[in-house]
């Protein structure tokens, strides 16, 4: 992944108007936004923005109430070959804790029938620096360790679109340092991100564009070389205090 | 992208045998299930034995009844433990993003529970036999057949129950609540044909109750697996 790709071409994910409804609720209403190859979005917003049922409707696991949502072209609900294209991470580590690392990592390269998949869980665990642990049970981990271990089976299928929920939460520095050398590096070598965090820093100089939720909507949206950093640290402050 | 689809048949078995693995592989480590499933099967057996009384009911007309009552909530309690492993750190979420049909996930957990079954049974029909001195002989091939054709049944309803009870407060209570009534069909054909063959009557008496289990086997196998995606997509 040492071949910088310039941001461009047709767009990984293109959203239109999508919103997604529980019950009279609207978690997500009326959100448009494109990302092409090498572009990142990082989303911001206090909690019960609806940014996580935006990363779950785009990583396959809710149906958009209306809108039109499409991953490389094909809409969502878009089944197996839509969901192919994506890696997640979420603040949920995902594992089995009866299983160990290589284990949990292994059984997502099988699932996404990974060509030379022991090659590629090798990569991945060392990628997240879990190669010496690689054979220990999840549940014997720190949190942190889990969590490594779960970006390296989001990473494992080497996805075009990474959806990335909280992915620092639980990471130590170097942890949190690894994985955003890790997201830098898929984002310069082509793959779209989507990164909810509530680290205004680590998000912007992460991401190409980003995009401020409160109620289920897109207050602002910006390409992040024309933002200024602290007028963007007010409008945050002022979402997260719901003002 | 270094991944590679081809038939919609192929990989949907062959998704349901990784996952199947997986759950073995978790079963295997921590044996928890099958533990309990397989004390609760002998303590089953020998409280129905203490309570039985050879003078007022024969052992062939007691046993098929004990096998299939032991059967019915031994299994049960591997049922549970089916997408109880799923829940914890929202393993499901992973498996539901990932690119496997929702039909693979219900067989591969179906047949991860089928095997379960049958261990439990490995053990706890030659428990019966032992404990209240069964003639198997000649009719142990059918016995079989019966066994595997009951578990089939058991576990394609169960495991769809399971799906469904598991993010709810009260899975353990619901997940029995919801699949006796199911079970019924099941555990009537499964001691009937029993009985029949124990008592040493001809195979075609009891040939209509394994012609039953097969069609419900076929049914809700069917059935189920295809109303699996609906509990699983919001």
């Amino acid at each position: 992944m040492s071949s910088k790709i310039s941001p461009g071409g047709a767009p990984i994910v293109e959203v239109s108007e999508l919103t997604r409804e529980f019950g009279r609720r609207r978690a997500v209403a009326g959100v448009t936004f494109a990302l092409a190859p090498g572009e990142c979005l990082a989303l911001f917003g206090p909690n019960g923005a609806g940014k996580t049922t935006l990363l779950r409707v785009l990583a396959g696991l809710l149906r958009p109430t209306s809108g039109d949502a499409r991953i490389s072209g094909i809409k969502l609900p878009g089944g197996p070959a839509a969901r192919a294209r994506v890696g997640l991470i979420s603040h949920h580590n995902m594992l089995y804790e009866a299983l160990s690392p290589r284990e949990n990592v292994a059984f997502a390269a099988r699932l996404y029938q990974v060509r030379d998949g022991g090659r590629r869980v090798e990569e991945s665990l060392q990628r997240m620096s879990m190669l010496e642990r690689a054979d220990a049970p999840v549940r014997l981990l720190s949190r942190g360790m889990q969590q490594r271990v779960s970006i390296a089976r989001a990473m494992v299928h080497s996805p075009q679109l990474v959806l990335a929920d909280e992915p620092y939460s639980g990471l130590d520095e170097s942890g949190a340092r690894a994985l955003t050398t890790l997201l830098r590096d898929l984002r310069d070598a082509g793959t779209a991100v989507i990164v909810v965090t509530h680290n205004l820093a680590e998000g912007l100089s992460l991401a190409t564009h980003a995009a401020l939720m409160q109620r289920g909507q897109f207050i602002r949206y910006d390409a992040t070389d024309r933002i200024d950093a602290a007028t963007y640290a007010n409008a945050y402050r002022q979402a997260v205090s719901g003002d | 992208m270094p991944i590679g689809r081809r038939c919609r048949v192929t990989d949907t078995l062959r998704d349901a045998w990784v996952i199947a693995r997986k759950d073995l592989s978790i079963e295997f480590r921590t044996r928890s299930a099958f533990f309990s499933a397989v004390v609760f099967a002998l303590l089953g057996l020998v409280i129905f034995y203490f309570a039985w009384d050879p003078t007022a009911v024969s052992v062939t007309d007691l046993a098929p009844g004990v096998l299939w009552v032991i059967f019915t909530f031994s299994g049960l309690l591997g049922l549970h433990r089916s997408f109880g492993v799923e829940i914890a750190d929202h393993a499901i979420d992973g498996l539901l993003a990932s690119p496997v049909s929702r039909e693979s996930i219900f067989l591969g957990k179906a047949i991860a529970n089928l095997i379960f079954v049958i261990a439990v049974q490995l053990i706890a029909i030659p428990a019966l036999v032992l404990f209240y001195n069964l003639p198997l002989g000649d009719v142990l091939a059918p016995l079989i057949a019966i066994a595997l054709l009951a578990a089939i049944g058991l576990v394609a309803v169960g495991t769809l129950f399971s799906a469904m009870a598991v993010n709810t407060r009260l899975a353990e209570l619901l997940l029995p609540m919801l699949s006796l009534p199911f079970f019924v069909p099941i555990v009537i054909a499964a001691s009937q044909s029993t009985a029949k063959l124990l008592s040493g009557r001809p195979a075609a008496e009891g040939g209509a109750w394994i012609k039953l289990l097969l069609a419900f086997d076929i049914v809700f196998v069917a059935l189920c697996t295809l109303a699996y995606p609906f509990t699983v997509d919001d």
